[in-house]
């Protein structure tokens, strides 16, 4: 720690940081635009201006932007100096000549950093007459809106696009006064990590699409801490709600997960909650047909059919909660409980909990992704599969060219400074994957192959670690040297990291990973192993426990079960659709809960509308292992209900014991941590619903929200009662607590004087460090401390490509391969069209051209698709699009016939 | 006085071949530096006083001397040679480079040895194109007669020589901006420090250095640094190119001490103003200066006497102004070039040069009001060094500032008149 002196009193501060970060972690209210916590310094937009003075005899001082000066020990300077104030309240005036002063008809209003700083400059007079420029807006796709003319110039949007995010298609044109950011053409930005542009740019040039389709001021909305359930990785959002429907999702910030940004699917995968879809009343079968009952009929019935001589089963769900999947296993008992996932899946999920149970190696965070120097990336194709970790990985290419900037004493805060240091250079990324990756441009070395390939390869760089761990048998010359190049790589990186995941539904794969981690953690390094999940909650379901699927079937099959209770899960994903067809069959009674009309609920006898995420509270445990509980944003209309409130109901009804004493969400949440040892720790992800903060609950909405009195004031005059929240520390209102939550409790970011989320540094401990009190979540698997672990024996032959036949493997498409998401209008525009890929010569030799129709035969059913030509794609191996084909039952990779039709 | 930078330009204005070059003892310079070591190289410069030509007047010799060098200094190393004349007014490096090309290389060639470059580049104006074509051959004769490239003259130093042509923005001169325009990118300046002598041209030690400067470092080494100070008039070394345009009876460019005054350039070389015009001021070098007046006449032109005096010698090149020119709408003219010309990176510049140029076109045409004054100063304090990312914007209200001081009553004229009283 250094000293200096701020305005006459000295604070301690590190000395290795900019005056501007120093002066917001010490509470000062300094404006800046270019400079971004994320994104660091380019002394830009000159907004941050304070003067500093040579030592205490100088009374002059000079004007330095504090953005761009080291907080070096001794430093004296003064943020109220007049000159200082009369530079920003100046720099602002100039920001304002042409900016279109539309705030009330602009959708950054009220959470515009714009606004905030102009405010806080004191600037309020526009002296100049003459005309403002203009410019022409794009079409940009269907998530983002351009408003060229309200760009103030700070460039935030091409550095965080172009140089944090590697998109290449938003660049900056022009020059002078009429620089101009967008694309050479109007068209969808291609980055899946575009929406951030929302967030980033400080006013609104940059907007989000989705949320004009029914726009609501940031003060209106009510808000609550959310976890993303469109892919395993948990990042933190906050979803915001008004009259009953979703209306946006922002990013939430957790140091240890997404930090700043999210994926486009995340951000915009919400709208599938106010889908046509929906399922918004209690359905049950009449005459052939679902049609809505009353709830508390329903649930009379429904316990009739529990209490009397059903034999049930549950198959609960990977992207329902933890309380929900409890609720449902406590109600059918944990041998009658059935996890939901493929059989596949279900295996490879529990396989990687294994190995992380086991460790040595330990499962980083998001943040530690980023820190890793050297990366080995297994099968997965993250940018598609788990995309924050694909933005994760482009920051962990720059940490080595970083530590020559060290050496140069570049402060890793100026940013321009170091990348012009570092040019194009990248520390190691090892990427082996059957086809093309968005990361590739930043990878060492490619390497694209077939699933057993990959896992020999991996085998191969475990070896060349440790000579006892498994070689993989016959590799290839290129193959072993590049497994030695690999392995002296990850050898002499301070922190390597091992990136694997289920999604070629390949044990070998994820076993390869596991002895590559494992042999740099015997050779003393603090190795990461990071695996993918396949949804929201799969290492959550998998640490409660259950059968796998097909054993559901069996039971079914062979009479033990004549009734089954499926949570929040089509089947027709999980397994083929003869086994599903065969269930549903034989069972007396199906009966589903969902958000969504799907085929398994369409199929029910009864089916119970459940709350999505936004409207239900619940906890997931994340890749990582760590358990994150969502809150509920609004309480839905209709019958729509909690899963685990429903089926609290449903054991009620039935008699059922334990249910006597279980009503609000605490209760399950403490049930499973007893009942469940790998979830003890579930109780810490979050306070209970018995947090206070000086005897007041924590608001939903913000202070300024307007309309509580007015919004039903059309039907009745008199203001209804705002609901009560048993579940959690939050109120469904504006009015409570006024202090800083916790982080796991905080519903949005806002502080006097800063509307937008820029006043995220008000929340943190440190810029870019934890939220004040830790970040939210808490880790349920730790790895024993100094443990070694066995290595798996997995040498097994290498790929063979046959002569008609295809081995076809799943290719994942951020946008179409997640379930949810793709019913959101906005993301589903983004999905491709389903196809079958294939190499140029596997075309040629199939006689088919781009774009012509194939036929594929798989488990009996036939498919035409058109071919799309994928150079990458190794000899012998077809690909298709994950979660878009209807032959998703069918376990992937397999082998198939390909016919030109 | 003799001629050192200008003593081979012919009286057809054509440039000296290589033989010919030689034979009016050429290349000396450069086979002497080769057999010194590098680090003498830059000793010699820097006891000459050689200070940079470009207009900021840094002393060439220590600016080498932070670029790492010997074993271990990071490769490759560049020389970049700004040829990038774009200051208004300025046209010093167009008589050198169309006149004297291997004289350039000449002096590039040292500099490059002395800090062991690897690569050099001649960043040049697009629009130089007889410097280009001119430059190309002499390139081509370098290369043939060993003078570049592998192992040059045997003394087994390296060097590479590229002309690059500029895409062509005033940004583009600037030192950072040149090396990001080189590399392909905007030609937005980069952050300093770091200094491009540690992280420059791709991210490796670079020297950038103007025209003129490069040319002077082969007389040095090969007369030695005393000579070269006795040639100049004040404490910095050698002679100078000083140029005078505007209506004064002879436009030109002449070599003369460093340390001329103003006063016998612009009245025994220029011949002074031209029949029935008056002096009002000047712009002494470029158009990023501050104007001197009457009273600063005898100010020796180098870099020291004429900041004492409130302005900067910059480029040396003079733009005289008359008492026929509305000095509102000469600034207007300069400030339109520089708000056209701001690359659009920090806000005083992008923003309040654009302002500016408005303001002094409502003001030429009549409209001005009585506050634009006070706004124009506001501007100008809103540009000041420091305020801003590079040094374009300060330059660009120098003549603006000064102008507000010394012909404020013709400011305030156009305003209370409605009118310009020059049309």
């Amino acid at each position: 720690m250094g000293k200096i002196w701020v305005d006459d009193n000295w604070y301690e501060v590190n000395p290795d940081q900019s005056l501007l970060q120093v002066c917001l972690e010490l509470g000062f209210d300094l404006p800046y635009f270019c400079w971004h916590p994320a994104l660091g310094s380019v002394g830009a937009c000159r907004q941050c201006a304070v003067k500093q003075f040579r030592d205490e005899n100088d009374t002059r001082g000079r004007i330095v932007m504090s953005c761009m000066t080291p907080a070096a020990e001794g430093t004296r300077i003064s943020v109220k100096d007049s000159d200082a104030a009369a530079f920003r309240a100046g720099v602002i005036e100039g920001l304002m000549l042409s900016h279109p002063h539309d705030c009330p008809v602009c959708d950054e209003g009220g959470e515009c950093h714009l606004q905030d700083m102009t405010v806080m400059t004191g600037h309020n007079y526009r002296r100049t007459p003459y005309p403002k420029r203009t410019f022409h807006n794009q079409y940009l796709g269907p998530l983002i809106n351009h408003e060229m003319n309200r760009c103030i110039q700070c460039y935030r949007c091409v550095r965080y696009y172009r140089e944090y995010a590697g998109g290449t298609d938003l660049q900056a044109f022009g020059l002078r006064n009429i620089a101009y950011f967008g694309r050479q053409e109007d068209g969808i930005l291609e980055s899946e990590f575009a929406g951030n542009l929302v967030e980033i740019c400080p006013t609104g040039v940059f907007t989000d699409k989705t949320l004009k389709q029914h726009y609501t001021r940031k003060w209106d909305l009510q808000m609550a801490p959310s976890v993303c359930v469109h892919c395993g990785l948990g990042c933190s959002t906050s979803a915001g709600e008004r009259y009953g429907t979703l209306r946006r999702i922002l990013n939430r910030y957790n140091g240890e997960v997404n930090g700043y940004f999210l994926c486009d699917r995340g951000r915009f995968g919400y709208e599938f909650v106010n889908s046509e879809q929906r399922v918004r009343q209690t359905l049950s079968r009449q005459d052939g047909r679902l049609k809505p009952v009353p709830k508390k009929k329903a649930v009379e019935q429904l316990g009739d059919i529990l209490k009397g001589k059903s034999r049930v089963i549950g198959i609960g769900s990977p992207r329902a909660s933890l309380e929900s999947n409890f609720a449902l296993r406590s109600l059918v008992g944990p041998d009658r409980f059935f996890n939901g996932m493929s059989d596949e899946s279900s295996h490879l999920v529990s396989l990687m909990a294994e190995i992380l149970r086991q460790g040595p190696a330990r499962s980083p965070s998001l943040r530690e992704i980023e820190n890793s120097d050297a990366v080995l990336v297994l099968g997965e194709d993250v940018s598609n599969t788990a995309p924050r970790i694909a933005l994760a990985l482009r920051q962990s290419v720059r940490q080595q060219p970083m530590e020559m900037t060290d050496k140069m004493k570049i402060p890793r805060w100026l940013d321009h400074a170091v990348r012009e240091a570092v040019q194009n250079d990248t520390g190691p990324l090892f990427i082996a994957t059957p086809n093309e990756t968005r990361l590739d441009d930043v990878a060492t070395d490619t390497y694209r192959a077939a699933p057993d390939d990959i896992a020999r390869l991996g085998f191969a760089v475990a070896h060349a670690l440790d000579f006892d761990a498994p070689a993989g048998a016959d590799l290839s010359d290129d193959v072993r040297q590049m497994a030695e190049r690999i392995a002296q790589t990850l050898k002499a990186a301070k922190r390597p990291l091992v990136v694997a995941g289920p999604s070629l539904n390949s044990e070998a794969v994820i076993q390869a990973a596991a002895n590559v981690a494992r042999a740099l953690a015997k050779d003393g390094k603090e190795a990461g192993l990071s695996f993918t999940m396949p949804e929201a909650n799969s290492l959550g379901v998998s640490l409660l426990g259950g059968g796998k699927l097909s054993d559901a079937f069996k039971e079914v099959e062979e009479g033990k079960a004549d009734t089954v209770i499926i949570l929040e899960n089509d089947l027709y994903r999980r397994a083929p659709a003869r086994s599903v067809d065969n269930l549903m069959q034989a069972v007396r009674h199906m009966i589903v809960l969902d958000h969504l009309t799907t085929p398994t609920s369409s199929k029910a006898e009864f089916v119970l509308p459940a709350g999505a995420f936004a409207e239900s509270d619940g906890t997931l445990v994340n890749n990582e292992g760590r358990a994150q509980r969502f809150f509920q944003a609004y309480i839905p209309e209709d019958d729509i209900q909690e899963s685990w409130r429903w089926l609290l109901d449903m054991m009620k009804a039935a008699g059922k014991a334990e249910a006597g004493s279980w009503n609000v969400l605490d209760d399950l949440v403490s049930a499973a941590a007893g009942a469940v040892p790998a979830l003890a720790k579930i109780t810490e992800a979050a306070p209970s619903s018995k947090f206070r903060i000086l005897n007041e609950k924590v608001p939903r909405s913000p202070h300024r929200s307007s309309g509580r009195t007015a919004m039903l004031a059309n039907i009745s005059v008199s203001e209804p009662k705002p609901p009560q929240d048993p579940d959690s520390a939050l109120a469904f209102s504006m009015e409570g607590s006024p202090a800083q939550p916790p982080g796991a409790l905080t519903p949005f970011f806002w502080s006097p004087g800063w509307n937008s989320i820029q006043s995220v540094n008000k929340f943190q401990s440190e810029i870019n460090g934890a939220l004040r009190g830790g970040d939210p979540g808490v880790r349920l698997i730790e790895p024993p401390q100094g443990g070694s672990a066995m290595y798996f024996s997995g040498p097994q032959k290498a790929f063979q490509a046959r002569a008609d036949e295809w081995l076809l493997v799943p290719l994942y498409h951020v946008f179409g391969s997640e379930e949810l998401s793709n019913q959101a209008p906005a993301v589903a525009k983004l999905a491709p069209k389903p196809y079958v890929a294939l190499n140029a010569a596997d075309a040629a030799r199939l006689h088919v051209e781009d774009g012509a129709q194939i036929e594929v035969s798989l488990d009996g059913t036939r498919q035409k698709l058109p071919v799309v030509v994928h150079p990458d794609l190794p000899k012998g191996i077809a690909g298709l699009p994950a979660g878009l084909v209807p032959l998703e039952g069918s376990g992937l990779p397999a082998w198939t016939k390909l016919s030109r039709s | 006085m003799e001629k050192v930078l200008t003593k081979d330009v012919q009286p057809d204005g054509s440039a000296l071949d290589i033989k010919r070059y030689e034979l009016a003892g050429g290349y000396q310079g450069a086979r002497k530096a080769l057999k010194m070591t590098p680090k003498e190289v830059i000793e010699v410069v820097k006891q000459s006083g050689l200070r940079g030509r470009g207009g900021a007047g840094f002393p060439t010799g220590l600016k080498w001397s932070f670029v790492p060098g010997g074993t271990g200094a990071p490769h490759p190393k560049y020389l970049c040679c700004n040829a990038d004349e774009m200051e208004p007014g300025t046209f010093k490096d167009r008589l050198l480079m169309e006149e004297t090309p291997h004289q350039l290389i000449e002096g590039m060639i040292c500099a490059a040895f002395a800090i062991e470059a690897d690569v050099a580049y001649i960043f040049l104006r697009g629009e130089y194109f007889l410097s280009a074509e001119r430059l190309r051959k002499a390139l081509a004769e370098a290369y043939e007669h060993k003078y570049l490239g592998k192992n040059i003259l045997g003394s087994g130093y390296n060097l590479e020589m590229h002309l690059h042509l500029s895409g062509g923005r005033y940004m583009c001169g600037e030192e950072t901006g040149l090396l990001n325009a080189l590399e392909g990118k905007r030609a937005n300046p980069r952050t300093k420090p770091p200094f491009p002598q540690i992280s420059g041209l791709f991210g490796k030690p670079t020297i950038v250095q103007n025209v003129e400067t490069l040319c002077n470092v082969h007389h040095i080494i090969n007369k030695g640094p005393e000579w070269f100070k006795g040639l100049s008039k004040s404490e910095d070394g050698g002679t100078k190119l000083y140029g005078a345009s505007g209506k004064v009876k002879r436009p030109g460019l002449w070599e003369l001490p460093m340390g001329t005054t103003v006063r016998e350039i612009l009245e025994e070389h220029a011949g002074g103003m031209k029949e029935g015009l008056k002096f009002r001021g000047l712009l002494p070098g470029g158009a990023s200066t501050d104007f001197l007046v009457e009273e600063h006449l005898d100010v020796k032109m180098d870099f020291t006497e004429v900041q004492k005096a409130g302005s900067r010698m910059g480029t040396g090149t003079m733009i005289v102004m008359d008492d026929r020119t509305c000095p509102v709408g000469f600034v207007q003219n300069l400030e339109h070039f520089f708000a056209q010309e701001s690359c659009g990176w920090c806000t005083p510049c992008w923003s309040g040069l654009s302002w500016a140029e408005k303001m002094l076109q409502s003001i030429e045409e009549g409209q001005g009001q009585e506050p634009d004054l006070g706004r124009l100063d506001f501007i100008c304090r809103m540009a000041a060094p420091g305020n801003t990312f590079c040094a374009l914007a300060p330059g660009a209200v120098e003549p603006l500032q000064s102008a507000l001081k010394y012909f404020r009553e013709d400011f305030e004229r156009h305003i209370h008149e409605k009118r310009c009283p020059w049309r």
